[in-house]
């Protein structure tokens, strides 16, 4: 997969965990048992409270989602009122549902660190003066370039007061660490700051390399970016892909489109979704999505009839099975489950009236093909099929002319 | 700099037969001399494996680890399929060998090993390809692993020779769409990479385009990219700045992302959507104001490609080169109709090709469910029929009869004996069989063919008799070492009792009884015994199942069919006395000298 967006209470417990003391956060959302929430977290009752959405956006301050120096009872409130409830950040609508609840830290400076990724170095971008402002000064960051093969930077920052530089530069070369060591690919502390000789991390922002999953150094959700919450299809097949050593992706653009795609191959599904558009039929495309690295005929049938079952709710016209030239993806096989679950769906696409078009090349592909011109037979389906001989994206212009008529 | 000659070899990582094996195709159609794939490491086996190399089976060694692998053959090229898991460590310590290209296949290493491993190789000068790749190819030099697909599709895209275009794509699936494209549109490819579709990649698009540049056989350099990233404008500033100045095709994929609705993670994890300084729009025209060819769409890509090559580089010529011959695999050919062979193995009794193994046509759950037993088996593997009820609780009762016969007897003992030797079960029940022949327990064929013979030819007892001592032959299945006429054998007893009320014909044991009435005047041991009562019954009993004909029976007798049920029968005992010594923990057994004569 990829680099993912996580929750800023994930975030900040993978470097608590690294710098050696506890975090003092609750993750809370609807059904958070308060009194339960009270005794696992003594502070909750003897500090005063900061209370803000955890779902992967930022400016909550600015979007007025942000409760500063509250009470637990406020806290709750806050929680309860805004629990299930729609926001607007930037253009983005979506449902508020986790909170991340912390102690309230009074300060004076706030420091701005952020760590990014680039092919040949990290960079590290720092600031005395961080906070909701940033942006603005944006010409007061100083940028601490690092090349991946480096050991940590010596750094000298701009901090006054010297002991306390002392303390933003040890913090900022374990964060760092911590930032290597986890897998981040970036990471923003804004702000932090020092408070009796320790640094508190007030907000962050991280992504994590999800592919790194399997080295067991932390288990966190990946929450869908806000305002795209996954429909049940799209995260089955989320799900599907998680279990497999193959690639199978959905996401559904236009539930209501008339052309509908079954695509193998990563580059393949690209050039696919953009010749539609580039044929000014973006808004008819229902779905972008794609299988590949050679999945079994069962990881195709259940990827294929998810989209067919979708394809027939949605009143959609025409069917996409394309595909490059396969490498090492043998093309029979992966047809086999894509013709079961056309089968299985025969009757409700016969009386829709769907029109298939197949375009597919690579091993085994002439009897990938003949599987298909069999269905169309035996089904009574309209199926027009083509092999390599047809330019890839060929069968998308005879799709949209059967679109027309 | 081509990266590959007809002289590269490589060591794969990882058992990966198909890869290899279409590597070693490709080399035969390209005509090289040696096969491409040096060794194979396999960490837990070190194996022989064999692939073939045109018609000629060869072996690829199999090493343990890179480091020897590296040692023993000097190999320039690295291809590693271990797993996401593995790819970072095994790579690592291979980029410390003096391999000088070095690929991953992996899909999903975590980008922070993946530019671990883009710096360290950058830093010793050499070139890493992937992770997330399927690779690359010099077209009619060398094929990494599974680049280019079958040979039918090389072939088709005409990568085994070379052509004069440098390609290079993020996508693996697309670069061998795009060998077909520019195989088919131009004088075909000189050598085409794939990056791989990681944010992280080991060699960029641009590493590979100045690559391309160097090389005076590339004559025109097609890129395809991607969304995401800045890769592409890395290319622009290189054409602008004149570094490149080879004609350059170039399309950037991905140009729906603006009309989607929110953000979309594409397939390859590079390719993700949201900057509009990194979207396929943009880069596609700062490719094009640089001064590459980028055409409207993918759709006229390969018309662009061929324009271009005829503008720039030359008319696309007619092809002369042709691949050298593969022979088509066995497996594949007899698919498609296309070899045949007699059988080396003609089979009539079983046949397992099924989800149920067949006995003489009939399934085995069919068999059990119809309550089958151990005769009914016998009759449908050894005569290839189903015989009534009688016929089979026969047979099974001769078994049981024939089961033992005490620890004296040749069989039992020499069982008791190998056993006691140390040697396993089966050893030991062989050694017990191989006693059976024409003094013990292979009487029964010998007697049913006199018998037989005896009965056929309208003999009466007297006459069989005399005919027998004219030639000096002892009758088979008559006389017993201990059991006479005043102390039958109950075996015999039992057999006879069955056949009275179960056989239809009883001609053969008649004329039996008739022999030992005679035999028995002369002497009280000289009765029908076990084997001789045995042969008579078969004989009866095929006589009283319409189901064989004549023919049958006289091959059963001749095939020697009659000794099985002894051979089978006394399998029992023998396993039963070979488990009783190791059980007793007897130890070796030697035979006492004083009960040896020595002459």
């Amino acid at each position: 997969m990829a680099q993912r967006s996580i929750r800023e209470y994930d975030g900040k417990s993978i470097l608590y965990a690294a710098l050696g003391y506890p975090l003092e956060g609750l993750l809370a959302d609807a059904s958070t048992d308060w009194t339960k929430a009270a005794k696992e977290h003594p502070w909750l009752k003897s500090k005063k409270l900061v209370a803000k959405p955890d779902q992967c956006f930022g400016k909550r301050g600015k979007n007025n989602l942000l409760l500063l120096d509250a009470s637990l009872e406020q806290v709750q409130k806050f929680v309860k009122d805004n629990a299930g409830k729609k926001a607007t950040v930037g253009k983005v609508n979506g449902i508020l549902t986790h909170f991340l609840i912390e102690p309230f830290v009074p300060h004076k400076t706030e420091y701005y660190v952020a760590f990014q990724t680039e092919a040949e170095k990290d960079v590290v971008l720092f600031s005395t003066e961080g906070g909701i402002d940033i942006e603005d000064n944006w010409d007061k960051v100083q940028k601490i370039e690092v090349p991946v093969l480096d050991a940590a930077p010596s750094l000298n920052l701009p901090v006054k007061d010297k002991a306390e530089k002392k303390l933003v530069e040890e913090f900022i070369l374990k964060v760092f660490q911590a930032f290597k060591d986890n897998d981040f690919a970036f990471l923003e502390l804004n702000p932090f700051t020092i408070v009796d000789g320790k640094a508190v991390i007030l907000g962050s922002v991280a992504r994590l390399d999800d592919t790194a999953a399997f080295k067991g150094k932390w288990d966190v959700e990946f929450p869908a970016p806000f305002g795209r919450e996954l429909s049940k299809e799209e995260q089955y097949i989320k799900s599907l892909d998680e279990k497999t050593g193959a690639s199978l992706k959905l996401t559904v653009l236009n539930p209501k489109g008339k052309v509908w795609t079954l695509v193998a191959g990563g580059g393949a599904s690209v050039i696919y979704a953009d010749t539609l558009v580039d044929l000014g039929k973006g808004s008819e495309m229902a779905n972008y999505g794609e299988y590949s690295g050679n999945p079994n005929d069962e990881e195709t049938y259940l990827y294929a009839k998810t989209v067919l079952d979708l394809m027939v709710k949605g009143g959609g016209k025409v069917l996409l099975i394309g595909g490059g030239i396969a490498n090492f993806t043998d093309v029979a096989k992966t047809f086999k489950g894509i013709i079961q679950a056309l089968e299985e769906q025969a009757p409700a696409l016969k009386k829709a009236g769907v029109k298939i078009f197949v375009r597919r090349g690579g091993p085994n592909y002439e009897k990938g093909l003949e599987l298909m011109r069999n269905l169309g037979q035996k089904t009574g389906i309209p199926i027009q099929v083509y092999g390599p001989e047809t330019h890839m994206t060929k069968i998308v212009p005879m799709a949209l002319t059967e679109l027309k008529a | 700099m081509p990266l590959f000659t007809k002289e590269t070899t490589a060591i794969i990582y990882g058992m990966q037969a198909a890869a290899v094996q279409r590597m070693l195709d490709f080399d035969w159609m390209c005509g090289r001399k040696m096969p491409s794939v040096a060794a194979i490491v396999n960490p837990s086996s070190s194996e022989i494996t064999t692939a073939f190399f045109g018609s000629k089976q060869i072996l690829i060694p199999v090493f343990k680890t890179t480091q020897e692998a590296y040692a023993k053959t000097k190999a320039d090229v690295f291809i590693n399929f271990a797993s996401f898991r593995s790819a970072y460590d095994t790579t690592d310590e291979a980029l410390d060998l003096p391999f000088s290209t070095l690929v991953v296949i992996a899909e999903g290493v975590p980008e922070r090993s993946a530019r671990l491993l883009a710096a360290k190789a950058k830093k010793l000068g050499k070139i890493l390809i992937g992770p997330a790749t399927v690779g690359g190819i010099g077209a009619g030099t060398f094929k990494i692993g599974n680049s280019g697909g079958t040979p039918e599709a090389m072939i088709a895209a005409k990568l085994h020779r070379p052509g004069s275009v440098g390609f290079v794509s993020k996508s693996g699936g697309m670069s061998n769409e795009l060998f077909n494209v520019i195989g088919n549109t131009t004088n075909g490819i000189c050598e085409g990479i794939a990056i791989g579709g990681d944010a992280f990649p080991g060699t960029s698009l641009l590493d590979h385009v100045l690559r391309f540049e160097a090389d005076p056989a590339v004559k025109m350099i097609v890129v395809l990219g991607e969304l995401g990233g800045t890769d592409e404008y890395r290319i622009a500033e290189a054409l602008a700045a004149k570094k490149v100045k080879k004609p350059m095709v170039a399309w950037v994929t991905g140009t729906c992302a603006t009309v989607f609705p929110t953000e979309v993670q594409f397939g390859h994890a590079g390719a993700k959507s949201g900057s509009d300084k990194e979207s396929a729009q943009a880069k596609n025209d700062a490719l094009r104001k640089a001064g590459a060819h980028v055409p409207k769409s993918y759709d006229d890509f390969g018309e662009l490609i061929h324009k271009v090559f005829v503008e720039k580089v030359g008319p696309v010529p007619k092809e002369s080169v042709q691949p050298q011959p593969l022979p088509a695999e066995y497996k594949d050919a007899l698919g498609k109709n296309k070899v045949r062979r007699p059988a080396s193995i003609v089979s009539s009794i079983s046949d397992d090709r099924g989800e149920d193994v067949l006995y003489n046509k009939v399934p085995l759950t069919t068999l059990l469910n119809e309550g089958a037993g151990v005769g009914d088996i016998i009759a449908a593997l050894w005569f290839k029929k189903k015989l009534p009820k009688f016929a089979s609780e026969f047979m099974e009762m001769t078994l049981k009869i024939t089961a033992d016969h005490g620890p004296a007897v040749s069989g039992a003992h020499n069982a008791i004996v190998a056993s006691r030797a140390g040697k396993d079960l089966v050893s030991s029940l062989c050694s017990g069989l191989l006693t059976i022949g024409p003094r013990f327990g292979g009487a029964i064929d010998d007697a049913a063919r006199y018998w037989q013979a005896a009965v056929k030819e309208g003999k009466t007892p007297k006459q069989f008799i005399d005919q027998m001592k004219e030639q000096n032959v002892l009758i088979p299945g008559i006389g017993h070492r201990i059991k006479s006429v005043s102390n039958p054998d109950a075996r015999v007893a039992a057999l006879k009792a069955y056949a009275q009320k179960h056989f239809k014909s009883r001609k053969h044991l008649d004329f039996a009884l008739g022999v030992e009435a005679l035999t028995t005047q002369k002497k009280g041991n000289l009765i029908l015994n076990v084997d001789g009562c045995i042969a008579a019954l078969f004989l009866d009993l095929f006589d009283s199942c319409p189901e064989f004909t004549d023919e049958e029976k006289d091959q059963l007798i001749q095939i020697g069919v009659l000794n099985a049920f002894f051979a089978l029968g006394r399998s029992i005992g023998i396993i039963g006395h070979a488990i009783d010594q190791k059980r007793l923990q007897q130890p070796l057994y030697r035979h006492a000298w004083d009960d040896v004569l020595y002459l």
